[in-house]
């Protein structure tokens, strides 16, 4: 068993396999099971931690192999650039309805936050922690950081958040009747960062083009606000 | 030849992003820095889309496994995760609800609103 581990551990394609494997089991389910619950990139995750869980092979060795996957992630952001371009007649067509519903998102992120942890009788550090969990990571944890909250929990938020975002983006569109892709993608950047967008760049270019917009102007946004209702709690 | 040329556009953009990142005091990530400078780029016309789409879209098409490695890294914070894992779990799920909701139906209320505006002032 020992030695296994050992073995896994010094390849860096054991990483790099299990990640994009268990993306590929996550597709398949979801193809045979046609629920939205069956989200392909929360199956791989639970995939993952599984494989790390029974193998004893810890975090780092499986990023070694895992940071080819996730070190695209930077030029893929820079990348959202291109269906924004694209789409720039969209943004002063409606720039109106994108700057207001960019604002509101920010600012009901921060009111929830805020009511929430009141009714959970949550301490002003967790109320910091949860504050930036709407915004892509990079941004968020420097916030938490500057704010006093604990950096690890901040990230686990918006993680979960993002999660949130991409598996129920449909069905709250549906639900609420929100029909605009211009209102879509609005939504998914605003509420779910650069994770919501990987589901808005699959239901179009202007919900991709949207929410890449959002999570750029949401992310600056909310730098400015947090310091300024951080000491509500 | 030419996917070398987008790889090393893409890339090189990047590159400059995070050094924006490093030398400027501001908490805005590498990738927002590069997708605000590609952004440019594309609309002065100095980089055709052409030289960037093929590559550019690829990317684009498969972000969503790039999120398996962080969210594996969970497994990091199973003390917290068993501590408060539950409250924060509800906490995240409710605001992100609320969050979308919000944002969706006022972006579209106020695009309803311009429309219509615009509409009247047609017919005078």
């Amino acid at each position: 068993m020992q030695m296994m581990k050992e073995i896994l551990e010094n390849s860096i394609y054991f990483g790099f396999f299990i990640t994009i494997g268990a993306y590929l089991i996550g597709l398949f389910l979801k193809k045979k099971l046609k629920l939205a619950i069956f989200n392909p990139l929360m199956i791989a995750m639970l995939i993952v931690i599984g494989i790390l869980f029974l193998t004893g092979v810890d975090y780092d060795s499986y990023q070694r192999g895992g940071q080819f996957v996730s070190g695209l992630l930077t030029p893929a952001t820079v990348c959202l650039a291109i269906p924004l371009y694209k789409q720039l007649h969209l943004l002063r067509k409606h720039f109106v309805a994108v700057a207001v519903g960019i604002t509101c998102g920010v600012i009901t992120s921060a009111l929830c936050i805020f009511f929430l942890c009141q009714i959970f009788k949550m301490g002003h550090e967790h109320y910091v922690t949860l504050l930036p969990k709407s915004i892509t990571t990079a941004i968020g944890m420097g916030v938490s950081e500057e704010a006093g909250g604990i950096v690890t929990l901040t990230v686990m938020s918006i993680i979960i958040t993002g999660i949130t975002g991409n598996m129920c983006a449909q069905g709250l569109c549906k639900l609420a009747g929100i029909t605009h892709p211009v209102a879509k993608g609005l939504a998914i950047g605003t509420s779910a960062h650069a994770l919501g967008t990987a589901k808005a760049l699959e239901l179009g270019e202007v919900e991709g083009a949207m929410s890449s917009l959002s999570i750029a102007v949401a992310g600056i946004m909310t730098v400015a606000v947090v310091p300024m209702v951080a000491g509500w709690i | 030849m030419k996917k070398v040329k987008e790889i090393s556009l893409i890339l090189g953009v990047t590159w400059i992003g995070d050094l924006l990142n490093q030398l400027l005091p501001l908490p805005i990530p590498a990738g927002v820095y590069g997708l605000f400078l590609m952004l440019a780029l594309l609309c002065t016309g100095m980089v055709k889309l052409a030289d960037v789409e093929g590559t550019g879209n690829f990317l684009l098409d498969n972000m969503s496994p790039m999120f398996i490695p962080a969210g594996a890294g969970l497994i990091r914070y199973l003390d917290e995760i068993k501590a408060v894992g539950g409250i924060y779990l509800l906490i995240n799920v409710i605001s992100t609800v609320i969050v979308f909701l919000v944002t969706g139906r006022v972006a579209q209320f106020v695009m309803g609103q311009t429309e219509k505006r615009s509409k009247v002032s047609q017919c005078k």
